[in-house]
C-alpha cells in the first residue's frame, strides 16, 4: 500500500506504527500531548496513547536528561526539541552525557534515545525560528545526526533511529514539513544510518547535499537537462557519521563538486565533505570543490527580502551547478 | 529508647554502619598515599561524607532501587556494592575497574549491575537522569526509587531546577540528596546560597524538603527512609539535605590553605563521624576497643591486597580506547 503524504504525516506515521511496535518508545517534549506540538508532528498520538506522550514543562536540558535517563534504564524515548534554536541549554546533556554514555561506561550503559528538532528557515521565523544546528553537532563521536530530504525518507530513517541503540539527532526541515509530499509505503520499512542515497544520476557535475536543499537540488538538475547539463545528486541522509564510501563514489563520477547547505558557509557540515573528497580522491577533480550556502551572519533576518536573500533557493543552486558545469 | 531504635536499627544494623563507613575512610586514607608516592594521579575524596552516605545508602533497597551518585560517593557505592578491589582497580585505571575499563577519572561510578547509574564530570547533569529513571518506573509500574546526590554548590546549577521541578511536576519518586560540605571548591557556603539552607527551596518545587545532621548516619537514614517511603507510596520526590564539612582538600590538586583556616578544619574534625559514631557503639556497649582495632585491622589487610592486585593488574589494551563508541 503506498498512500502520498507530505514529511509532516510521515513522521507521523512512523512516530505512530513504533509506539504500536514497541511499548517501550514514548514521547517527551513541550506541547507534544493534546496540542500535537506546535507543528502537528506529533497529532493524535495522545488520544492514542494516552501517558506515553508526555507534556514536559519548559525545560530542554531535562527533555534530553530524563530521556537520557529513561533511555539508559531500557525504554527507547523520543524527546522533541520545539526549535533546533531552542536545543542549546540541552547540549551539555546531549554532548557530554548521551554521546559519552556508552564509551565512558565501557559499553554497560547506552543510550537509545531519538532526539528531533525542526530546523531550518523560510517560514518567517527569524533568527530564533530557524537555525541549523547540525555544524554544531557533526564532530561528536558517539552521536548520530540525520537529516531526512523526503517523506519516504523522513518515515525509514526516523524508524531507523527509533530502532537504533545510540542517541541520534533527527533534524526536520521546518519547511518541508508541508511543502513536501510523496509516496510513503504504509508498510513498515527502515533507511540505514550511516548510508548516503543517490537521487539523481548525471555525468557533468555531482551535487552534495542533505535535507531540503536535496529538493531544490533535484529541481535544478531537472530544469538544466533543457540546458544538456547532467546533475549526479547524492544525499548524505546522515551527515555523522558520514557515508565516506558514498561521497567519494559521487565526487569520482563527474569530477566535478557542488556542495549545498542552508547552514552559513564557514565551518558547516560541508566543510567535512570537502576533506574527505581532498584526502581520497584529489587528482579525480576537474575544478575546485564549490560550496553554496547561507552567508556568514548569526542567522537569519525576520522581513521578507532579508529572508529570501539569506535563503539558498533551486535558482541559486541551478546557477552554481551551471557555473560549476562551464568551469 | 535510644535514636537507633526509634530509627529501627538493631546492632548489626549499626555495626555494619561503621564498618562502611570506616572502610571507605581508609580506602580514602590509602588513595592519597599513592597519590603522593606518585602511584596514582588523581584523589578525590569522600573525608567527611562517610556518615551521611552510609545513612542515605542503607535507607534504600539493593537490587531494586538505583543510586545516581557524584564523586564523593566513596562510602555510598561501597554499601551499594562496590568492592575495595574494585575501587582500587578504578583508581589505579585498570581494565578491570567496572565502572569504565580505566577510562573515566577516579570517582566516577557506574555499574548496571549493582544498580549504580554512570556519571560524568560536568556536575548534576546525573539528577536529571534520575528523573528519567524514575519516570520510566513510574510508565513500567514499577515500587522502585532513585536516589541522586550532588553537592551544595551543584544545588544552583540549572539542571538542579530542570530536573527538581520535572520530578516535582510528575510526581516521580527521585530522593535528592544534597551533601553540604560547606565548599565547592574554594568558594563558601554564602557565595552559594542566599537562603538559609539548600532544603529551602524544595518548596519551590512542591516537594518534601528537610536539612539534617550530615555527621549522624542515624538521622540520615531516618530521614531518607522516610523520603523512600513517600516515593514509594506515590507522594513524589523529596530534597534532603545533609550537613557535614569536607575533611580534605576538593581534590589531590587543590591547595585549601588559600582559601580556609586550618583551626576551621581541625574544629570540624571534632564532629568527625567515624570518631564520634565509634563512641556512640562503645557507649551502648555495641564496640570496644578491642573490636574497634580488629575491624581497622582486617579493613587495613583488605585494602592493602587490594592495592597490590591492583598495582599488578593490567591495563586495557591502548586499541581498545577506539571500542564502544557505538554498538557494535
Amino acid at each position: 500500500m503506498m498512500g502520498t503524504m507530505n514529511f509532516l504525516q510521515a513522521i507521523n506515521l512512523a512516530l505512530k506504527e513504533e509506539m504500536h511496535r514497541d511499548e517501550k518508545v514514548f514521547i517527551l517534549g513541550e506541547d507534544v500531548g493534546r496540542r500535537g506540538g506546535v507543528f502537528l508532528a506529533t497529532e493524535g498520538l495522545y488520544e492514542e496513547f494516552g501517558d506515553r506522550v508526555l507534556d514536559t514543562p519548559l525545560t530542554e536540558s531535562a527533555i534530553a536528561g530524563v530521556g537520557i535517563g529513561a533511555a539508559m534504564y531500557g525504554m527507547r524515548p523520543v524527546a522533541e526539541m520545539q526549535f533546533a534554536d531552542f536545543m542549546l541549554p540541552a547540549v551539555n546533556q546531549i554532548v557530554s552525557e548521551a554521546a559519552k554514555i556508552r564509551y565512558r561506561s565501557n559499553n554497560d550503559f547506552h543510550v537509545p534515545m531519538t532526539i528531533r528538532a525542526p530546523y531550518g528557515g523560510g517560514v518567517h521565523g527569524a533568527l530564533y525560528h530557524s537555525q541549523s544546528l547540525e555544524a554544531m553537532f557533526n564532530s561528536i563521536p558517539g552521536l548520530k545526526v540525520v537529516i531526512p530530504s523526503s517523506p519516504y525518507d523522513a518515515k525509514g530513517l526516523l524508524k531507523a533511529a527509533i530502532r537504533d541503540e545510540d542517541p541520534v539527532l533527527f533534524f526536520e526541515h521546518k519547511r518541508a514539513y508541508r511543502l513536501l509530499k510523496g509516496d510513503v509505503p504504509e508498510e513498515d520499512y527502515v533507511i540505514p544510518i550511516g548510508k548516503a542515497n543517490v537521487v539523481r544520476e548525471g555525468d557533468d557535475v555531482t551535487v552534495i547535499t542533505y535535507g531540503l536543499c536535496t529538493h531544490y537540488a533535484q529541481q535544478a538538475a531537472a530544469a538544466l537537462e533543457k540546458e544538456d547539463i547532467s546533475t549526479h545528486v547524492l544525499d548524505l541522509r546522515t551527515v555523522y557519521p558520514m557515508d565516506r564510501e558514498a561521497i567519494v563514489e559521487a565526487a569520482k563520477k563527474t569530477g566535478k563538486v557542488l556542495l549545498v547547505t542552508d547552514d552559513n558557509k564557514e565551518g558547516s557540515v560541508l566543510s567535512e565533505v570537502a576533506a574527505i573528497i581532498a584526502e581520497e580522491c584529489l587528482f579525480d577533480l576537474d575544478s575546485p570543490i564549490q560550496r553554496l550556502a547561507a552567508p556568514d551572519v548569526p542567522a537569519m533576518p525576520y522581513a521578507s527580502p532579508l529572508e529570501k536573500y539569506y535563503m539558498v533557493t533551486k535558482d541559486k543552486v541551478e546557477s552554481a551547478i551551471r557555473d560549476l558545469a562551464q568551469f | 529508647m535510644h535514636k537507633h531504635e526509634r530509627a529501627g536499627l538493631q546492632k548489626d544494623d549499626l555495626l555494619y554502619m561503621y564498618r562502611t563507613m570506616l572502610t571507605a575512610r581508609k580506602i580514602d586514607e590509602r588513595l592519597w598515599l599513592l597519590n603522593r608516592a606518585g602511584k596514582i594521579p588523581f584523589v578525590i575524596s569522600c573525608q567527611g561524607h562517610e556518615a551521611m552516605q552510609v545513612g542515605a545508602g542503607m535507607a534504600l533497597e539493593r537490587g531494586k532501587d538505583y543510586l545516581l551518585p557524584y564523586y564523593r560517593d566513596l562510602a555510598m557505592v561501597v554499601h551499594f556494592g562496590m568492592t575495595i578491589e574494585d575501587i582500587m582497580m578504578s583508581n589505579f585505571a585498570k581494565e578491570q575497574d567496572i565502572n569504565s575499563g580505566g577510562r573515566q577519572m577516579p570517582g566516577h561510578y557506574g555499574s548496571k549491575k549493582l544498580g549504580i547509574v554512570t556519571g560524568s564530570s560536568p556536575v548534576t547533569t546525573q539528577v536529571v537522569h534520575a528523573a528519567g529513571y524514575a519516570l520510566a518506573g513510574k510508565m513500567e509500574g514499577k515500587d522502585f526509587v532513585c536516589l541522586t546526590s550532588f553537592g551544595e554548590g551543584s544545588s544552583n546549577q540549572g539542571d538542579f531546577h530542570e530536573a527538581a521541578n520535572f520530578a516535582g511536576v510528575h510526581r516521580l519518586p527521585v530522593i535528592f540528596f544534597c551533601e553540604n560540605n560547606h565548599y565547592a571548591i574554594s568558594t563558601p557556603l554564602d557565595r552559594q546560597l542566599s537562603c538559609a539552607n539548600v532544603s529551602d527551596r524544595a518548596k519551590g518545587y512542591g516537594m518534601h524538603g528537610e536539612t539534617i545532621d550530615g555527621n549522624d548516619p542515624i538521622a540520615v537514614y531516618t530521614a531518607v527512609k522516610a523520603a523512600v517511603e513517600r516515593g514509594r507510596n506515590g507522594e513524589g520526590p523529596s530534597l534532603i539535605e545533609a550537613v557535614s564539612y569536607r575533611l580534605t582538600p576538593h581534590s589531590s590538586d587543590d591547595n585549601e590553605s588559600t582559601y580556609r583556616e586550618a583551626d576551621e578544619v581541625t574544629e570540624a574534625k571534632g564532629r568527625d563521624s567515624i570518631t564520634t559514631f565509634a563512641q556512640y557503639l562503645k557507649e551502648l556497649g555495641f564496640f570496644t576497643d578491642e573490636d574497634e582495632q580488629a575491624m581497622h585491622d582486617e579493613i587495613q589487610a583488605a585494602i592493602d591486597e587490594a592495592t597490590d592486585a591492583a598495582e599488578a593488574a593490567k591495563y586495557a589494551s591502548p586499541e581498545s580506547a577506539l571500542l564502544h563508541v557505538y554498538d557494535q
